[in-house]
């Protein structure tokens, strides 16, 4: 079962196309990796997915609804949370506000997916009244991706998420995304950390100037020689 | 000089509440409101329609609260007016602003759109009113009463500064305590994000143009009951309103307060030296020397 | 009306309209080109009508001394005037610019819009300054003494005309050199100017400064003109606001756009004028307000639904290249 679809996706932020004809596929429960080289378009096509730009051509359905271009707003309402590889928490507020305004669109009581939250995130359990702007590199990335959880998306979209961290929070932040993966939060992540990100996906698509280049199994992906020489270096 | 210090306070509270309207809109708004100087005028004008003309046509009865310039009146007008400014402030967005949001247009369009409703608010205040000084209640004797420490104030300035506190501790608490106010801290931190979080940025800055252009009529209103009402008195406070929440730092709405009461200490102790009709003066001098020695302002942050 | 005097009064019509335009233009190259946001125009409208006229007027002497007081009184030709004024507001512009060009547009508007309130303050106080809110009165007009009064209007129509050409062709000049194209480039997108390499601060501040000394050549044609200056006379309505208009309906970042929106608005102006003379008295005595209440309403309809102006921006800037 296919969690989200994309068809042959055009879309730029100008009148320059910077994604031409991609197309990718995420199944139920999966976590499916984007790499390739910087510029590649991989950031702009999770905004293209998510609705921070409007696709010029191709499609894009989440389960069997078409969410082609629709406002971002709207997008997470639908079940996809996206989570940005910069300015993505709320600087001037405190973690649980964070969280707080991660289920603002929800009308029910979400207490008891904070708590869900914090036992997955135990550090930010014991920091939650600090302002999120204080925190380090790590427990800021854990903050964004908690604001994401709380809507309780079957789909999420991580930029980068090991960006900017130092090695041994790398792994921390992998070995937490294999968890909320294993919770049945289909994943699509992009990353600059080709290796690891394949290491724990069950798919993968290359990308390059914007366009799809190669895909395949996760271990496969890692397995291949052209990939493993042009994209694995790191 | 403790009556000008006091007297500062007083100026300052107004011009505290005007700014953090100012400061919320930029904020959350992006947009250098040039007209907020314009809802205060018409809050005190509107009042002014309330208590003279609209509520004794209705038989509200006249009189006033103890040594205090007003009554009943003034009590209805106040907030029926802040909420009417607060309106029209939504609704100016809604029919000018939003629109050149969705075409893209720059800051610097936004700003001169909020240059040309300023004019308009004006004008149809002057072809309504005229040019001529009004007072809520002309005439009254309005003496000032003796406390300690050689402070002397008059009752309606006690009532303004009141009022200013009460506003903002309520403002506070909004911000702090309630979902939609914590919806608009979050907006204020960072837009794109709360429109990824799903929240809905366009009501947000509907809550901020009400609650600023409310402020900016309440604080009208004050400004009208302590002194007088002119056509030309919001557009006179627009420079100590800026130079506030520069001061304060622009966006964070506790700078704004101390920047207004800052400000209006520093207009009023330079009477003491200069001619009155330099405050506005003194005020962009501040606002300058800030700019200069650090631009962000007290409470803010290095480059946004 | 005989054939003379609506001769006369079309010609005080495009006097006034010419000298509009020169403000349109110096504000072009504030904003049209380089996307400087200046409400203060008055401020430097002020600066250069005073600066001029004391500039060619004498001290006061004898009786008058003791009625009006001024600063200075240099009692020096018309062009010294002109260049007075122009470098006097290039001044002010570079002071206000040190602090408020390097943070974001809406920090010079507020700066701009306290110059000329601070300004008109002043002149309006400092009695000792250039003679407090009774303001100066009989300044000099060029080649008066040559003409005499019966057709001098036309002459100054003339030098009004000439002085305005004069600085479009500048203007046109700079913009097409490579001067200009960095402009354009900082208005466009100011980070890839900044990372290519420009000094981006260095050409907004020349921008400000020939912008302001712009209008303080306009400031001076005015107070020429008019023979009579005073505080009350350089207001945020007449002096700032009604050049905006000008400015966004000709077409910003065109200076044949500059100048026909000046003659457009005040012709627009003139004739509300004369529309009001036709109804009933309760609506005439609101006739000013009225009128800017249009104004304001029209600036705001040019906003949404046509910012570029009657012209729009100019599209070939340069012989080498291409739109």
């Amino acid at each position: 079962m296919s969690v989200l679809k994309v068809r042959g996706l055009w879309a730029g932020y100008t009148e320059l196309d910077i994604l031409q004809d991609v197309s990718m596929q995420v199944k139920a429960g999966q976590i499916v990796s984007i790499i390739g080289p910087n510029g590649a378009g991989k950031s702009t096509l999770l905004k293209a997915v998510f609705g921070m730009l409007k696709p010029k051509k191709g499609r894009v359905v989440l389960k069997n609804e078409d969410i082609t271009g629709r406002q971002p707003n709207k997008v997470a309402r639908k079940g996809i949370s996206y989570v940005p590889q910069v300015n993505n928490v709320f600087p001037s507020l405190t973690i649980q506000e964070n969280l707080e305004m991660g289920a603002f669109i929800r009308t029910d009581d979400f207490s008891g997916r904070m708590d869900e939250i914090y036992s997955l995130f135990p550090v930010l359990k014991e920091k939650r009244k600090q302002k999120a702007g204080q925190l380090s590199g790590g427990q800021r990335q854990m903050v964004a991706m908690g604001r994401a959880l709380m809507l309780n998306p079957v789909l999420l979209l991580l930029d980068e998420p090991s960006a900017g961290l130092a090695p041994l929070l790398v792994s921390m932040i992998f070995e937490k995304i294999r968890q909320i993966n294993q919770t049945g939060v289909s994943i699509a992540i992009v990353e600059q950390n080709a290796r690891e990100a394949l290491k724990m996906s069950d798919y993968g698509y290359v990308l390059a100037m914007g366009r799809n280049v190669l895909d395949g199994s996760g271990e496969s992906l890692l397995n291949n020689e052209e990939v493993a020489r042009l994209y694995l270096g790191g | 000089m403790v009556e000008l210090v006091v007297y500062g306070v007083v100026l300052g509270s107004v011009i505290a509440l005007g700014a953090i309207g100012i400061t919320l809109v930029y904020g959350i708004v992006r947009l250098a409101n040039f007209a907020h100087g314009e809802f205060m005028t018409a809050g005190a004008y509107l009042a002014l329609l309330v208590v003279t003309v609209v509520l004794p046509w209705l038989g509200v009865p006249d009189g006033t609260f103890g040594p205090l310039s007003f009554g009943v009146r003034m009590l209805v007008a106040f907030p029926l007016c802040m909420g009417v400014v607060a309106g029209m402030a939504v609704l100016i967005d809604r029919l000018l602003y939003r629109k050149l949001r969705l075409k893209n247009s720059g800051p610097v369009i936004l700003a001169m759109a909020s240059l040309g409703i300023s004019f308009i608010i004006r004008m149809l205040i002057l072809i309504i009113w005229g040019a001529d000084y009004r007072f809520y209640r002309p005439g009254v004797l309005r003496p000032a009463m003796d406390l300690p420490l050689g402070i002397k104030i008059r009752p309606d300035q006690v009532f303004i500064i009141a009022t200013v506190l009460v506003l903002v501790v309520l403002l506070h608490l909004f911000l702090q305590k309630t979902r939609m106010g914590k919806a608009m801290r979050a907006t204020a931190d960072n837009t794109e994000l709360a429109l990824i979080s799903g929240i809905d940025t366009e009501a947000i800055v509907m809550w901020t143009w009400g609650i600023g252009g409310g402020l900016a009529a309440a604080a009208g209103i004050l400004y009208g009951i302590d002194v007088q009402l002119h056509p030309g008195m919001g557009w006179n406070f627009l420079i100590p309103l800026f130079a506030a929440a520069i001061l304060g730092g622009i966006g964070n709405m506790y700078g704004a307060l101390v920047g207004g009461l800052v400000i209006g200490i520093a207009e009023q102790v330079s009477t003491a030296w200069l001619t009155p009709t330099y405050k506005l003066a003194v005020a962009f001098m501040i606002m300058i020397l800030i700019l200069f020695v650090r631009p962000q302002g007290i409470f803010g942050e290095r480059s946004r | 009306m005989e054939l003379g005097g609506v001769i006369a009064y079309i010609v005080s019509l495009v006097i006034m309209a010419s000298i509009y335009a020169v403000f349109c233009l110096g504000l072009n190259i504030q904003w049209g080109y380089t996307g400087l946001f200046n409400i203060g125009i008055a401020g430097f409208f002020c600066i250069g009508a005073y600066t001029s006229a004391m500039v060619t007027m004498p001290m006061p002497g004898g009786v008058l001394a003791k009625y009006v007081h001024q600063l200075f009184g240099l009692n020096l030709p018309f062009v010294f005037g002109l260049l007075g004024a122009a470098l006097v507001c290039g001044l002010v512009a570079l002071i206000i610019g040190v602090p408020t060009l390097r943070l974001n547009e809406d920090y010079l508007a507020i700066a701009t819009l306290g110059i000329a309130e601070t300004f008109r303050l002043i002149f309006n106080n400092e009695r000792w300054l250039a003679n407090g809110p009774q303001g100066l009165m009989g300044l000099p007009q060029p080649l008066h003494k040559l003409i005499g009064e019966r057709h001098y209007d036309f002459v100054y129509l003339g030098i009004v005309l000439a002085v305005m050409l004069l600085i479009y062709l500048l203007i046109e000049r700079g913009i097409r050199s490579p001067w200009g194209r960095v402009l354009r480039a900082i208005r466009e997108d100011e980070i890839s100017a900044a990372a290519s390499g420009k000094n981006v601060f260095r050409f907004k501040m020349q921008s400000l400064v020939f912008g302001s000394m712009v209008m303080g050549v306009g400031g001076a044609l005015y107070a020429h003109y008019t023979k009579a200056i005073s505080p009350d006379v350089f207001t945020p309505l007449y002096g700032t606001f009604i050049i905006w208009v000008m400015l966004m309906a000709g077409g910003s970042g065109n200076n044949k756009g500059a100048i026909l929106g000046a003659y457009a608005i005040w012709g627009i102006w003139i004739g509300s004028d004369f529309l009001m003379d036709m109804l009933p008295a309760v609506i005439r005595d609101k006739g000013p307000y009225l009128r800017f209440l249009v104004v304001g309403v029209l600036l705001e309809v040019i906003l949404v639904y046509r910012p570029q102006g009657i012209l729009g921006e100019e599209k070939k800037v340069s012989k080498l290249m291409d739109s």
